[in-house]
């Protein structure tokens, strides 16, 4: 098959939609766009049932015992801070100190720094070289005021997969509650929140190849009954929890994302694999100093993290970008001038976290893609050593370390 | 964001790429950015000793497409001036002529402090040459 320019492989930023969702959407916009909560004619029963449908599709991909327990919100980030900043003031009189880790999404960050702002005790655990949590370290943090664990279930940037059941039934034993934030695992790897004890899980539709702007907090409510505050008031929608009108098209479209992930995602997840092993392969065996980020078997099968070693993130993606669409950790890339804190949490340098690489694949990625990426990014590496002071001195034997550099 | 077409055109063919070696009479070197920071630019001249003018400027540099394309510039303007018109290269000229964003004014910096710094070092080194070639322009 002829190679399509440009050649998409930041999935884990988002997907496209897989044509059957949209399919399957359609319809909602139009002839069946009726309210769910219309509870006296056929147009809401319609939509209702619609909706009903989706929550089992989803429950099914997550292992929960009720459909009932997931509430449907516009997207990861509100799933996150329902689940957070919901327990937080549901709870606030039997504690305010949460435990989460320092290699969550910035919504998860973002919102411990507000609630930290409100008087909230917040731990962040470190995680090890290979971006695992030493669960005992999590063990440690907890103390007679805690409400909360939030761990998300795979890192977005290097694809770490925590080992969830461990604190899930860490928690358990201590009766804590347990949220993660598994936007990036939920439809690629198996999760099951009965298995695995987990009490609130977030997810997102749009990276499993559904629509953006919906998303789902799925919310325990069988041992423990896990009960959270609504971010806003409203109509009472999602059993209060989560109050608006239903985008009935964007829900019906994550349902039918999670259907097809449940069923293809031993295959998906072993083609995608394959393909990442050969990417690997091919970059690693070319390109010397460059450095596999996170763990090297537990990570997620679409994901390849890799800091290439004296030259900058961003100038690298300048050189691809042309072709392919790939991201960086590099400060140049990000809003905050700040390189990925997520590879400095690894223990990896400053400079190593601006020349980290992020590649994820899909369900449409191809072997062809895969190869040109790989010959495209040793080209590019290359010609951009070659032109880098850090590399020449390295090659001249100087240790970087032994410089006194003048920063601006 | 989208670049510039002098920024890709910098990056895609960046002018003036190497080193001299740095005892090399005449060459001044200068060195700054940090690695942490993700920039780092080595800039250098060639100056002939009997008239001042800077006969040859190369870079090397760790950063981002505008950092590599300010260094690249930098070394195409200081060709052909004398140490003293070198010294009156200002970033704002080089943010202008690329186009650069506001979060890209940092790298037209780094290229004015690797001017400022290669000068520096020449004069260093110079010390005695440098003055008599200023006093014959």
């Amino acid at each position: 098959m002829a190679l399509k320019f440009p050649i998409f492989m930041d999935s884990q930023s988002t997907t496209p939609a897989d044509p059957r969702v949209v399919e399957a959407m359609l319809p909602y916009f139009t002839e069946k766009f009726g309210h769910p909560a219309s509870r006296n004619h056929p147009f809401g029963w319609e939509a209702e049932a619609a909706v009903d449908r989706a929550r089992e599709q989803l429950a099914a991909l997550i292992g929960a015992r009720d459909p009932k327990e997931l509430v449907f919100t516009s997207g990861g980030t509100e799933a996150i801070n329902l689940a957070i900043k919901g327990v937080a003031e549901m709870y606030r009189e039997k504690g305010n100190h949460i435990v989460t880790t320092v290699i969550e999404q910035r919504a998860g960050l973002d919102v411990c720094k507000r609630l930290e702002r409100q008087g909230f005790q917040v731990t962040y655990v470190p995680v090890q070289a290979d971006g695992l949590v030493d669960v005992e370290e999590i063990r440690k943090a907890i103390t007679d005021k805690t409400i909360l664990i939030s761990v998300m279930f795979a890192n977005n940037e290097v694809g770490t997969i925590q080992d969830i059941a461990a604190i899930g039934k860490l928690a358990k034993e201590k009766g804590i509650i347990f949220h993660t934030d598994a936007t990036q695992a939920v439809g690629k790897i198996p999760v099951s929140v009965e298995a695995m004890g987990i009490d609130l899980l977030s997810c997102t539709a749009h990276l499993i190849y559904g629509p953006k702007g919906v998303g789902a907090l799925y919310v325990r409510r069988k041992s423990p009954r896990v009960r959270i505050s609504p971010l806003f008031d409203g109509g009472g929608h999602e059993r209060g929890m989560r109050p608006g009108t239903l985008p009935v098209p964007l829900i019906v479209g994550f349902g039918k994302a999670a259907e097809i992930a449940r069923t293809s995602m031993d295959e998906e997840a072993a083609r995608l694999r394959t393909l990442r092993d050969r990417l690997q392969d091919k970059i690693l065996s070319s390109v010397d100093e460059a450095f596999l980020n996170g763990h090297p078997e537990r990570r997620l099968p679409h994901n390849l993290n890799i800091s290439f070693a004296y030259v900058e993130g961003e100038s690298v993606l300048m050189g691809l970008n042309k072709e392919s669409a790939l991201s960086s950790g590099s400060a140049c890339t990000s809003s905050t001038l700040e390189p990925s804190y997520v590879i400095s949490a690894l223990g990896a340098s400053a400079e190593l976290a601006h020349s980290s690489i992020r590649f994820s694949l899909h369900r449409f990625s191809t072997e062809e893609e895969v190869d040109f990426v790989a010959a495209k990014t040793i080209e590019v590496v290359k010609r951009l050593r070659d032109m880098s002071p850090l590399y020449e001195l390295a090659k001249e034997g100087v240790d970087l370390k032994s410089i006194q550099w003048k920063a601006e | 964001m989208a670049y510039s077409d002098k920024v890709v055109d910098h990056y895609n063919n960046p002018r003036n790429v190497g080193s001299f070696t740095k005892d090399t009479p005449g060459v001044g070197t200068g060195l700054v950015g940090a690695p942490e920071c993700g920039d780092v630019m080595k800039l250098q001249i060639k100056v002939n000793l009997e008239t001042g003018v800077i006969e040859d400027a190369k870079f090397k540099t760790f950063g981002c497409g505008s950092a590599i394309a300010s260094s690249s510039l930098a070394t195409e303007w200081l060709k052909g001036k004398t140490v003293d018109e070198a010294a009156k290269i200002k970033n704002t000229d080089i943010v202008n002529e690329l186009k650069l964003p506001p979060v890209k004014i940092h790298c037209s910096v780094l290229a004015e402090d690797a001017i400022k710094a290669a000068l520096a070092d020449y004069k260093d080194k110079h010390g005695a040459q440098a003055e008599a070639g200023a006093t014959t322009k």
